[in-house]
């Protein structure tokens, strides 16, 4: 079975301001506050006149708010930062450019809610920041684990010890978990840390 | 084609067999002695003797029956097995008429299609249907129009949207797959769902059929073959439930080879769907166990060369590595090295 180098998984390409775009709008998870800072420091401020940012997590609040943008709202978790997200996308003018920066799962779900509006995956400005987690679907009870960080690990719904693939869907912002000893059960070696 | 249909069981006693008629007419998937992907896509018309699996343009045999039965099973358990974004309705629509069509006019003495207006009349015979409905609108069918068609048709399909010279994944009943997830690959592209599969990727072979794909042409379907093994004549050997079929690879041993380990072969038709413009992607899925294959002496040499000499990486990917070599042993009996001819059909 074939594990890494499979087509479907993402690639984040990093931030690069968009300088056509009539508005800006970010969504961050913490270490992702980080890529929009590193871009504040490469092409200036000017863009963030018209730029809304949504962020979610404990460090790099102070900094961001420092940025002075048009708006700045702070979430206290990842769900309600998506519900907001959400309402944003619906409000979107044409125009308005989607920067998604933080771990894995935090960009697959926030892309899930933009897909959910319309928007097409490749206009969508990604950048990997954090933790390499992953969130994993168990192809078998098809139950969604957060923050999986070892291979193999076990599925928090149905128990059964998956290996995880590269193979991810862009439709359940997950990767694939497989039961890694079907044909041998028992014989699962122990979890590594993978994904730090 | 042989009109009666089997009784028999794809799961827990496996009573699967087939008839010497059904061996004879198998889509042997192997044109020469060795094997690897290709861009091996035909023109889906008629071929090969009398009966063959190739005779028809969407194929029913005396399997029929009780496949229908084992979908039923699936669907029951799983309902994510069959899943259509919704977009897809026209193409669902598109699918229904293709595949009543296309099994009228290979089987008339099994099935009828008859149309005035939007008022069908749909008849299927072996399972006993008779069936008026207005086509077009749903309220009239007892499920959604491709979940009605598709417990009345062999094989898997998918439903295919074309967009941004891209095939996308958007439509899907399958319940026979060599170990895919339609609940997972729904929505993805063609690069996409293939993903996992080993080397093609590295040899172009994705990048050339989705340029030829992207072409095809209404009334001008295509097929291939694809393949790989199964043990026990399981028909739903899905990733959802690889923990019930996984541990059947490990009880394969000599004396068993003959009757537990099938070459399962995949009849793949592609047609170019008229009015939503998707193409429709069936996945037809035919099992042969070994002792019935090896009754055609071309097909015993020819799969004992091909399992003997195949690649590392497909040996992996089509998870066949536990047992392969005591396959290969039992299958060597019948290899007298002397040469095969050319093609899929039997001498």
């Amino acid at each position: 079975m074939l594990v890494q180098g499979i087509k479907s998984r993402p690639v984040y390409t990093g931030f690069a301001i968009d300088e056509n775009a009539q508005r800006h709008l970010f969504a961050l998870e913490g270490e992702g506050a980080r890529a929009l800072l590193d871009q504040v420091k490469k092409v200036g401020k000017e863009f963030l006149a018209v730029s809304e940012i949504l962020h979610v997590g404990e460090a790099h609040g102070k900094e961001l708010a420092a940025l002075g943008a048009d708006i700045l709202w702070s979430a206290p978790t990842t769900p309600v930062l998506l519900n907001r997200l959400r309402q944003n996308l619906i409000n979107a003018r044409m125009g308005t450019r989607l920067y998604l920066s933080g771990t894995e799962g935090f960009i697959g779900q926030a892309m899930k809610v933009a897909l959910e509006q319309g928007i097409d995956f490749g206009s969508i400005v990604t950048e990997h920041r954090g933790s390499e987690a992953r969130r994993v679907q168990c192809v078998h009870c098809k139950g969604i684990t957060d923050n999986v960080t070892t291979q193999p690990f076990t599925c928090s719904h149905c128990g059964l010890t998956l290996l995880v693939r590269d193979h991810y869907s862009r439709r359940l912002a997950a990767f694939q978990g497989v039961c890694i000893d079907a044909e041998e059960p028992g014989s699962a070696p122990p979890p590594e840390v993978r994904f730090p | 084609m042989n009109t009666v249909f089997n009784t028999e069981s794809f799961r827990d006693d496996f009573t699967f067999r087939n008839s010497p008629v059904a061996v004879r007419r198998f889509p042997f998937p192997f044109h020469e002695d060795k094997y690897m992907y290709a861009v091996n896509m035909e023109p889906h018309v008629p071929a090969g003797p009398e009966g063959h699996a190739y005779r028809a343009p969407i194929d029913v045999d005396e399997h029929y029956v009780s496949e229908m039965k084992d979908r039923e099973m699936v669907l029951r358990e799983d309902p994510l097995r069959a899943q259509a974004l919704p977009h897809m309705m026209a193409a669902q629509w598109d699918t229904l008429e293709l595949l009543m069509e296309k099994q009228a006019e290979g089987f008339p003495e099994l099935f009828s299609l008859t149309k005035n207006g939007d008022q069908w009349h749909w008849i299927n015979r072996p399972l006993g249907i008779d069936q008026k409905f207005i086509f077009g609108d749903t309220s009239t069918l007892p499920y959604e129009p491709m979940d009605y068609i598709m417990r009345q048709t062999q094989g898997d399909i998918c439903i295919v949207d074309q967009r941004d010279s891209q095939l996308w994944m958007d439509a899907g009943v399958v319940t026979t797959q060599a170990d895919w997830s339609l609940d997972f690959d729904l929505g993805m592209n063609f690069m996409e769902w293939h993903g996992p599969v080993p080397l093609a990727h590295q040899i172009g072979v994705f990048e050339r059929a989705l340029k030829f794909l992207l072409n095809l042409q209404q009334g001008k379907p295509v097929r291939r073959l694809n393949w790989t093994m199964t043990i026990n004549s399981r028909l739903d050997t899905s990733p959802e439930n690889y923990p019930k079929w996984g541990p059947d690879r490990a009880s394969v041993a000599p004396e068993n080879v003959g009757n537990k380990v099938h070459l399962r072969c995949e009849l793949q038709s592609l047609w170019r769907l008229p009015r939503s413009n998707a193409i429709l992607f069936v996945i037809r899925c035919y099992l042969i166990k070994m002792e019935e294959l090896v009754a055609i002496p071309k097909w015993a040499r020819r799969f004992h060369r091909v399992l003997r000499d195949l690649p590392p990486e497909l040996i992996d990917y089509k998870g066949l590595t536990r047992y392969r070599p005591t396959v290969v042993e039992w299958l060597s009996k019948y290899d007298d090295g002397k040469a095969t001819s050319p093609g899929i059909f039997p001498d």
